[in-house]
């Protein structure tokens, strides 16, 4: 049955089977793959000698160059924090005031503290820092919690409105929602905080409502903005004279804001990062907020 | 397609079908309204609308002819159609994942459209949907005309082929409402995975009553690799599908397999359902339609045997590479890194294979945009193993480890290999199968075919580029030996390669549609001549003394 043709292209003969007309020719194994494939042998072979390969049991056989992946990558980090441990320790326990006046040392923050924001801060606050609605600028030179790098490592730890038992509370209420101002006071009171910022929203006609808003304000609203309104660091209650506005600073947001109120949130990081990596973000963020003219 | 089967087989469809409605009521009662009741309800609406063409015509007057004397075509034609629509569906659903990547707000704030349980739509759509579909259609294609036999059964190709797209329905609707073990190829929960053995058993028998009723001495290649691919998935789909379900009414389940022994687990599972599903599967594809296209015999039966033998031997020890510098021990991962680079000779003996098969018919690579398409799979398939065979060594693997690198790779394969030779198979197949003298437009094969390279080139060249700068940029350190970058800045730099990316994959999904419609007007087509080649089992009358 099985008939051996020659193939006319190759000149090679078939094997005499043949499927639906599909026919095999009779080719030896090419000699660079049977090389190749002793070659990759040889690589491999080499290979369970050096390094840890087979099992034995409850054992397995070592290798010649006693390598272990697990004791590679401890050797690894501790290599790492040795390298790092000078200027780590400095940070970690020098004055503030003595690591902002060694340039060196803010260069490590600079260039360091910068992945590490990266990795913790960028989601809320943008790799750039700048913030977003509702969540605050960190570059503009604008602390609601207070400036200097003990302020902000203190918000850090802590965090704003979390569970940490030393939180900062940031209440503002919801005055229009929840019936302490009524309807008019909270549109009077939102065009008064308007004017401060913009005095070209006294004109004639407003007159009488930023007025008015201002009567409130005195009555309800400086206990924490305080009576000119420029904030509190105490209390968390934003500079209101200022153009920095965390949740944005157009009349009708003021309105939204008055009305429903805002509890912002900022989780803690005391038991996420170390002391060192605290103290190296306040110093980062601290340095951002700076370098703003 | 019911008139070819006899009353009494029309009958055991319509009691499987029942039984199958049964089961899903009960899943329906016993799950309530929870996720297991809505995959109740699927499960019966699929196997009514199985049932209603079946009872419909089934007093219809029985088939006359000998059936014997035909190949059983039907249930590769319906498997064809599916493939080609789960291509659709599962590209679409690639591209929009990838669009995802570069533009999140893509996911539109609904939980069923989340990246997390759109990925594995695609996956599996891809995977399970087109792959299996058009494995399953072409492995009955090629063992019958083979073996020279029709299949050993009338009902049982049919409970095949539908019964496997019931459990990829099963799958993919079940990602959309949070259905899933969370292991990676294999997300398909406890009784999906049960309904798949079922399934996969029928074709492992199927297939081999086939084979032994064949009027040929020998069993051709294609015919190994497709019986390795069912072997195998069986075995691995069992062992790591191993789970208990956490109640009979609830659709979740736990796996078996304890911490980094289910790591090791499923990475056995993951590299060989590449290994058995996505390419010894198809190699049996390449093996039948390339010499038959080409008209050339295969280069070396030699050559054959040592890949063959070659694959499936070394694929088996492969797995543990996807674990390198995890918890799995160091030992694990030296053996599979090792098998992984001696594996690279029997591939590259396969691609090589495929190619020197060429030798004498380069001018018709040249021409015939189908091979063409089978030529570039097997160059693709040879590119995709050298590359798995070198990701695969340890400090290679530090650097490409959890990058767009891997998924490049995996594309590589996936575009490049095993759908090029899906197309090239199901162009030269589908005038076959419809009887038509060929496929409707020659310039649609074209277009289809430079898409689909621009799209790979497009698409794995961006992941080459994302990959190696995430991984470079992950391991940067300052001179003060803090890490240089966060990962949020990798993800700013992987924007442009994301964007490119997507729209390689929307290059192949145009490609995909044009074939589509390429397949649909020829099948659509009024038959010019009857082909003059004979197509048909040889039956015991016609051998004499047999």
């Amino acid at each position: 049955m099985e008939v051996k043709e020659q193939d006319p292209v190759t000149g090679r003969e078939t094997t005499g089977h043949e499927w639906n007309g599909i026919k095999e020719l009779d080719t030896p194994v090419p000699r660079g793959i049977l090389l190749f494939l002793i070659v990759t042998h040889i690589w491999a072979v080499a290979w369970w000698f050096f390094a840890p390969t087979w099992p034995l049991g409850t054992t397995y056989t070592k290798g010649l160059l006693g390598i272990d992946q697990r004791t590679t990558v401890e050797e690894r980090v501790v290599e790492g924090q040795q390298a790092r441990q000078d200027w780590m320790a400095r940070i970690e326990s020098e004055p503030y005031d003595q690591i902002l006046a060694d340039e060196n040392l803010m260069q490590i923050v600079r260039s360091s503290g910068r992945q590490l924001f990266g990795d913790n801060c960028a989601a809320c606050h943008g790799r750039d820092a700048r913030g977003r609605a509702n969540y605050p600028d960190l570059t503009d030179g604008d602390w609601i919690w207070g400036s200097g790098p003990e302020a902000i490592e203190q918000t850090m730890r802590v965090g704003v409105n979390t569970e940490h038992p030393e939180s900062r509370i940031g209440q503002m209420p919801a005055f229009g929602r929840d019936g302490m101002l009524e309807r008019d006071q909270v549109r009077a009171v939102a065009a008064y905080v308007y004017s401060l910022t913009h005095p070209e929203f006294s004109t004639p006609e407003n007159v009488e409502r930023i007025e008015a808003g201002q009567q409130v304000f005195a009555e309800t609203c400086s206990a924490c903005h305080g009576e000119t309104g420029e904030g509190s660091a105490e209390a968390g209650a934003p500079n209101l004279t200022d153009n920095y506005w965390l949740y944005g600073g157009d009349l009708d947001t003021i309105i939204a804001t008055v009305h429903g109120g805002r509890q912002g949130h900022m989780p803690t990081w005391d038991e996420r990062l170390t002391n060192a990596e605290i103290r190296m973000l306040s110093l980062y963020v601290h340095d951002l907020g700076n370098r703003q003219p | 397609m019911i008139d070819k089967l006899t009353y009494s087989e029309r009958q055991s469809a319509s009691f499987i079908l029942v039984a199958v409605a049964v089961v899903g009521l009960l899943m329906a009662a016993f799950g309530n309204s929870n996720q297991l009741g809505v995959h109740g309800v699927i499960v019966m609406i699929f196997a009514a609308a199985l049932l209603y063409p079946v009872l419909s015509a089934i007093y219809a007057p029985e088939p006359v002819e000998d059936r014997e004397a035909s190949y059983y075509d039907d249930p590769i034609k319906v498997g064809i159609v599916l493939a080609m629509a789960w291509a659709i569906f599962g590209m679409f659903m690639g591209v929009w994942v990838a669009a995802q990547l570069a533009w999140p707000n893509l996911a539109f704030d609904a939980a069923w459209s989340t990246f997390g349980r759109l990925r594995p739509t695609h996956t599996s759509g891809i995977i399970f949907g087109f792959g299996g579909n058009a494995l399953i259609a072409t492995s009955f294609h090629v063992v019958q005309r083979t073996s020279r036999a029709r299949l050993a059964g009338q009902v049982s190709p049919w409970f095949v082929l539908f019964g496997y797209n019931l459990f990829c329905v099963l799958a993919v609707s079940g990602y959309f409402i949070g259905v899933t073990q969370s292991k990676e190829y294999a997300e398909a929960e406890w009784y999906a995975d049960l309904w798949l053995v079922v399934v996969w058993v029928t074709y492992f028998i199927l297939y081999l009553r086939t084979l032994a009723r064949r009027k040929e001495p020998h069993i051709y290649v294609a015919n190994w690799y497709f019986m390795a691919f069912i072997l195998v998935v069986a075995m691995l789909h069992i062992v790591n599908n191993l789970a208990i379900p956490i109640a009979w009414s609830s659709a979740k389940s736990y796996t078996i397999w304890p911490g980094v022994q289910d790591a090791m687990v499923q990475w056995w599972y993951g590299h060989n359902a590449v290994a058995f599903f996505l390419t010894a599967g198809f190699l049996g594809m390449l093996y039948y339609y390339l010499p038959v296209r080409a008209q050339r015999p295969i280069f070396s039966y030699r050559l054959s045997i040592l890949s063959f033998w070659g694959i499936v031997f070394f694929y088996m020890w492969a797995g543990s590479h996807h674990l390198h510098y995890t918890a799995l021990p160091h030992w694990v991962q030296t053996l599979g890194m090792t098998f992984s680079v001696m594996l690279l000779v029997p591939s590259w003996a396969s691609a090589g294979n495929a190619l020197l098969t060429l030798n004498g018919a380069w001018d018709r690579v040249r021409s015939d945009a189908t091979l063409r398409f089978m030529m570039a799979a097997a160059v693709f398939y040879g590119l995709s193993t050298f590359e798995g065979s070198f990701l695969a060594i340890r400090p290679v693997n530090a650097l490409s480890h959890y990058t767009d690198w891997t998924v490049g790779h995996v594309h590589a394969g996936a575009l490049g290999w095993v759908a090029l030779i899906t197309f090239g198979s199901i162009y030269t197949l589908v005038p076959t199968l419809w009887k038509r003298e060929r496929m409707y437009s020659a310039a649609l094969i074209e277009w289809h075919f430079w898409l689909a390279i621009a799209g790979t080139l497009i698409y794995i060249f961006a992941m080459w580029n994302s990959g190696i700068i995430q991984g470079l940029m992950w391991r940067t350190y300052t001179g003060e030996n803090t890490l240089a970058y966060s990962f949020v800045d990798s993800l700013v730099a992987m924007y442009p390669y994301y964007i490119a990316r997507a729209f390689g994959g929307l290059l192949f999904l145009i490609g995909a549609a044009i074939g589509c419609y390429n397949i649909w007007m020829t099948v659509k087509a009024v038959p010019s001549t009857v082909p003059a080649t004979p197509d048909a089992p040889e039956t015991a009358a016609a051998v004499p003394g047999e």
